[in-house]
């Protein structure tokens, strides 16, 4: 088949969907209109540890509006069938209301009904809840670490670390701690929930409407077919809404024995508590390297916090595996149970932990050797895969860094600490490499063209502010040889074919490779029967030789020669044409397959304050081929402002006594504003990998956060002198 | 555990009669006094496009127009609001005409997942309004109150200014 001309993907459009975002039509979680809905509050738990022993509702109940408040009291039923089809973890997912238990502080203990949300609100206040409480442990540092579960969170080692680094010229032993962070999306945790007979609707904040479909029809006993989830707008969720947490739950259930429709928002404060988090890390780092800078011997140990019912893992080992060209590497990651709830991915899982430790340390390595910090990197750059011997699919890490090095000035810096200021201010420059995996999952897509000329394309997938609504309409595009204009693009909603979960930058990938297999079936069944059909001017030629631009077939090379898809279809009595196309990624991969980043920061630092700015930023990528410029700019963008919050503001505090977060707040929980962010600046470098994807990308939307952090803490100490093995840096650690 | 609904021996929230002018729409309407006006436009009245992020005057997301100043309408109670005019997302643009910062939200992909938008939109026109655009750092000083999780500063800055100076 002759490749259709590349009109819409690779052009710097705006969001399809922008008009209804900047009238505020377009409807996230709770804003759905749904006939006679009522308002659902949860009531959380004000230890962290121990056993409910009453629940008295007679104040809440007494209230005007109240339709019920419902607790373990209640029994409410509930299956709790096993679900493979969930980001759950090793262990037993929290069951909603069925034991007196309470393994976290703010766990659901009830829920108040009621007609208006400020009745409801007002008598969740009232429900007096009292404890048995015993003594529990939040702290991390604290408490013991056990091995992590199979098969994600074992040990490794290749080599032998122990030997080389007894005999490296250069050794640097480092202790690293890192803060837990709250992924924080402006939106909500909302779901609205509706029964009809055993048929359950929800609309609900999700990044994988098949896992809340699976997970709701797993723990309510129904069968599959009778859930259905809606997310057709998602106010960010950076990971936190990659499974169906306890409220969906009880918004069902809330809806099932209330027998209304039922909303339920959860508050701010309520985020911080169930719906996961980035593990707070305790990490130790040796490096043996030669005096020429070439690493012999890496050794990670370290451990993170997860629940008592849950071994969260995640991500955490490949960068130590494969960054760099190391021949010995030990890795010994360890868990830590605590009283406190499961915390799931957050952008960049794993990767952006890790990151900020080995890159960090390669800058203090480059300052003990001597060595310009990107030097130090090309003198390790590995030619295959040192994990797994490998070919990269592609690896153009020396190219990021050669343009991102020119671009941002970087020759012109004295390498001496504390050698540059601006008056009061310190001023100073680092670097980092990112990285991240290049995921890949199953996806299916439909597509129908219509007798106008116009086609809708559609499959589960999700639009967290990523830009899938646009960057999917651009590859149906030109696969149809439509204008963008003429494809409408729609998603969210499980009855739609399946795809993945939104998260592990797997979507333009994954769901992109469908709706190009899918949308190419249904030009060339259009091709087919225009060449098959005697009245087509196209009668008798080569399908191949034919493409289609701006909804019209011709022979490619003779414009002239050709007819429209209306023509066509009208011709044929036909009122549709349509296809349901698919991609699988291939069992094995014969390649190692990884996104690159090259990040510089230039910080000033005030010197008698510790006060840090960030005052620029510059980012070059290699994330294969760029669907859509203008969104993949501001996604960029956007993973420098979550890298410099948790460089240097994101800290979830939580007080051990008693396991409560002190700072469950957006006042108090700092993350970026306008006026912490200067310019910004991203590069993609030209190109693609056809070895990763049909439709040649990597991987961007985790990528391009990774390596933020690192290369602002590695400005810091060139503008100061401090090294801070911490996250964030705050001004006390620079006094 | 259910109570018995609503009956005469619930206890019931005061609540009052006020007029006031959404959107060119004048309205006169019983609201409960707990009633916040984020929670009256979006519960009682379908006005969904302000948003809730927060519920506590931290994030900006409900910021819409009252008597042309910009508020936080999650921290602002109905009940005082006789005689105010309110203007929310829903009210910006002219029929299908956009406003010119919701066009130039758009122009600047000022945005990403667009929940914390409406807020940045109601808070950059009151920001114009202020004149507080004379600069890109005063501009983002004057819309610090909004935060954008998604990142989209950058583009914010670039749309106010834009709209404010028809670059
Ligand atoms: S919801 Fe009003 S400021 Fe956050
Ligand atoms: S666009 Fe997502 S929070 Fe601003």
């Amino acid at each position: 088949m002759s490749p259709q001309p590349q009109a819409a993907v690779g052009a710097p459009l705006s969001r399809v969907d922008g008009r209804l975002k900047v009238t505020g039509q377009a409807k996230y979680a709770a804003d759905h209109d749904i006939d006679g809905v009522v308002h659902a509050v949860v009531v959380d738990s004000s230890i962290a540890r121990g056993r409910i022993t009453g629940i008295d509702t007679r104040d809440a109940e007494a209230q005007r509006g109240v339709l019920g408040v419902i607790s373990h009291l209640d029994k409410p039923r509930l299956t709790y069938r096993q679900n493979q089809v969930s980001n759950a973890f090793p262990g037993e997912r929290l069951h909603v209301f069925q034991d007196d238990t309470v393994r976290f502080f703010g766990q659901p203990v009830a829920v108040v009904v009621a007609t208006t949300l400020e009745a409801a609100e007002h008598a969740a206040s009232l429900v007096k809840v009292s404890y048995d409480a015993e003594e529990s442990a939040t702290d991390l540092t604290r408490g013991p670490a056990q091995d992590g579960p199979p098969p994600f969170a074992r040990p490794y080692a290749r080599g032998n670390a122990e030997e080389a680094l007894g005999s490296a010229d250069v050794r640097l032993d480092l202790a690293y701690r890192l803060s837990r962070n709250h992924h924080n999306p402006m939106e909500t945790h909302a779901t609205i929930a509706r029964w009809d007979g055993d048929k359950l609707t929800v609309w609900d904040k999700t990044q994988w409407v098949i896992g809340t479909q699976n997970e709701l029809a797993a723990v309510f006993g129904i069968p599959l077919e009778n859930v259905r989830v809606l997310s057709p707008f998602i106010g960010g969720a950076f990971g936190s809404a990659l499974r169906a947490w306890p409220h969906v739950t009880i918004a069902a259930l809330a809806a099932r024995e209330i027998g209304r429709p039922v909303k339920l928002a959860l508050t701010r404060r309520q985020m911080y508590f169930t719906v996961g988090y980035r593990p707070a890390y305790e990490y130790k780092l040796r490096l043996g390297s030669t005096r020429r800078g070439r690493l012999t011997a890496m050794t990670h140990d370290f451990k993170y916090e997860t629940s008592r019912y849950e071994q969260f893992w995640e991500a955490n080992l490949a960068l130590g595996q494969m960054l760099y060209a190391v021949p010995n590497v030990s890795q010994n990651p360890q868990i830590v149970p605590l009283d406190v709830s499961t915390p799931l991915w957050m952008r960049g899982p794993g990767y952006g932990s890790s990151a900020f430790v080995i890159e960090t340390a390669m800058d203090e390595l480059a300052y003990k050797l001597g060595i310009d910090p990107i030097e130090l990197r090309l003198r390790n750059e590995p030619g295959e895969d040192p994990s797994t011997q490998q070919p990269f699919s592609t690896r153009r890490l020396r190219e990021c860094f050669r343009v991102g090095a020119r671009a941002f000035g970087w020759r012109r810096r004295d390498p001496r600490p504390r050698s540059t200021r601006d008056g009061d201010w310190l001023i100073g420059t680092g670097v980092a490499t990112g990285c991240y995996d290049v995921f890949r999952g199953q996806a299916q897509a439909h597509a129908r063209l219509d007798a106008d000329g116009t086609a809708v394309v559609q499959s589960a997938t999700h639009d967290t502010g990523t830009g899938t609504y646009t960057s999917m309409t651009q590859v149906a595009a030109d696969a149809l040889g439509l204008t963008v204009r003429n494809v409408t693009f729609r998603l969210g909603d499980s009855a739609m074919p399946p795809a993945p979960a939104q998260g592990a930058s797997q979507t333009m990938l994954s769901v992109g490779s469908a709706v190009q297999d899918t949308c190419d079936m249904l030009r060339e069944q259009a091709i087919k029967l225009a060449v098959e059909d005697e009245r087509s001017p196209l009668h008798g030629v080569d399908p191949d030789d034919v493409v289609v631009r701006g909804g019209r077939l011709h022979v490619k090379g003779d414009p002239a020669r050709g007819e429209t898809y209306r023509q066509l279809l009208a011709r044929n009595n036909r009122t549709y044409l349509e296809a349901r196309g698919s991609y699988t990624p291939e069992e094995e991969s014969r390649f190692s397959m990884y996104g690159y980043a090259a990040m510089f920061a230039e910080v000033a630092v005030d010197a008698r304050l510790g006060l840090v700015r960030v005052r620029r930023m510059l980012g070059v990528y290699d994330a294969g081929r760029i669907i859509s410029p203008k969104l993949a700019e501001s996604q960029a963008v956007g993973g420098m402002v979550g890298g410099i919050g948790a460089a240097l503001l994101e800290h979830t505090v939580t007080d051990h006594r008693d396991g409560r977060i002190v700072n469950a707040n957006l006042a108090d929980y700092l993350v970026p504003v306008n006026a912490d962010i200067p310019d910004l600046k991203a590069v993609y470098l030209d190109g693609e990998d056809y070895k990763a994807a049909p439709i040649g990308v990597k991987s961007l939307g985790e990528l391009v956060q990774i390596g933020v952090a690192p290369a602002i803490a590695n400005a810091v100490f060139h503008a100061t002198g401090r090294r801070v093995r911490e996250l964030p840096i705050t001004a006390e650690a620079l006094l | 555990m259910f109570g018995a609904g609503p009956a005469d021996a619930a206890q019931a929230s005061p609540s009052s009669r006020v007029t006031l002018t959404i959107n060119g729409e004048r309205r006169t309407i019983t609201v409960d006094n707990r009633t916040s006006l984020l929670d009256l436009l979006r519960e009682h009245l379908g006005l969904t496009g302000s948003k809730k992020g927060c519920n506590a005057g931290a994030c900006g997301a409900c910021t819409v127009l009252v008597d042309g100043r910009r508020v936080n309408s999650c921290l602002t109670l109905a009940v005082r609001l006789d005689g105010a005019e309110v203007t929310t997302i829903e009210g910006l643009a002219k029929g299908e005409r956009l406003h010119p910062l919701q066009q130039a939200f758009i122009d600047h992909d000022a945005f990403q997942c667009g929940y914390c938008t409406s807020g940045q939109i109601m808070s950059g026109v009151g920001c114009i309004d202020e004149g507080h655009t004379g600069s890109p750092e005063e501009i983002r000083e004057f819309m610090s109150g909004n935060i954008c999780r998604c990142g989209a500063y950058v583009n914010i800055v670039r749309a106010v200014e834009q709209a404010a100076h028809g670059k």
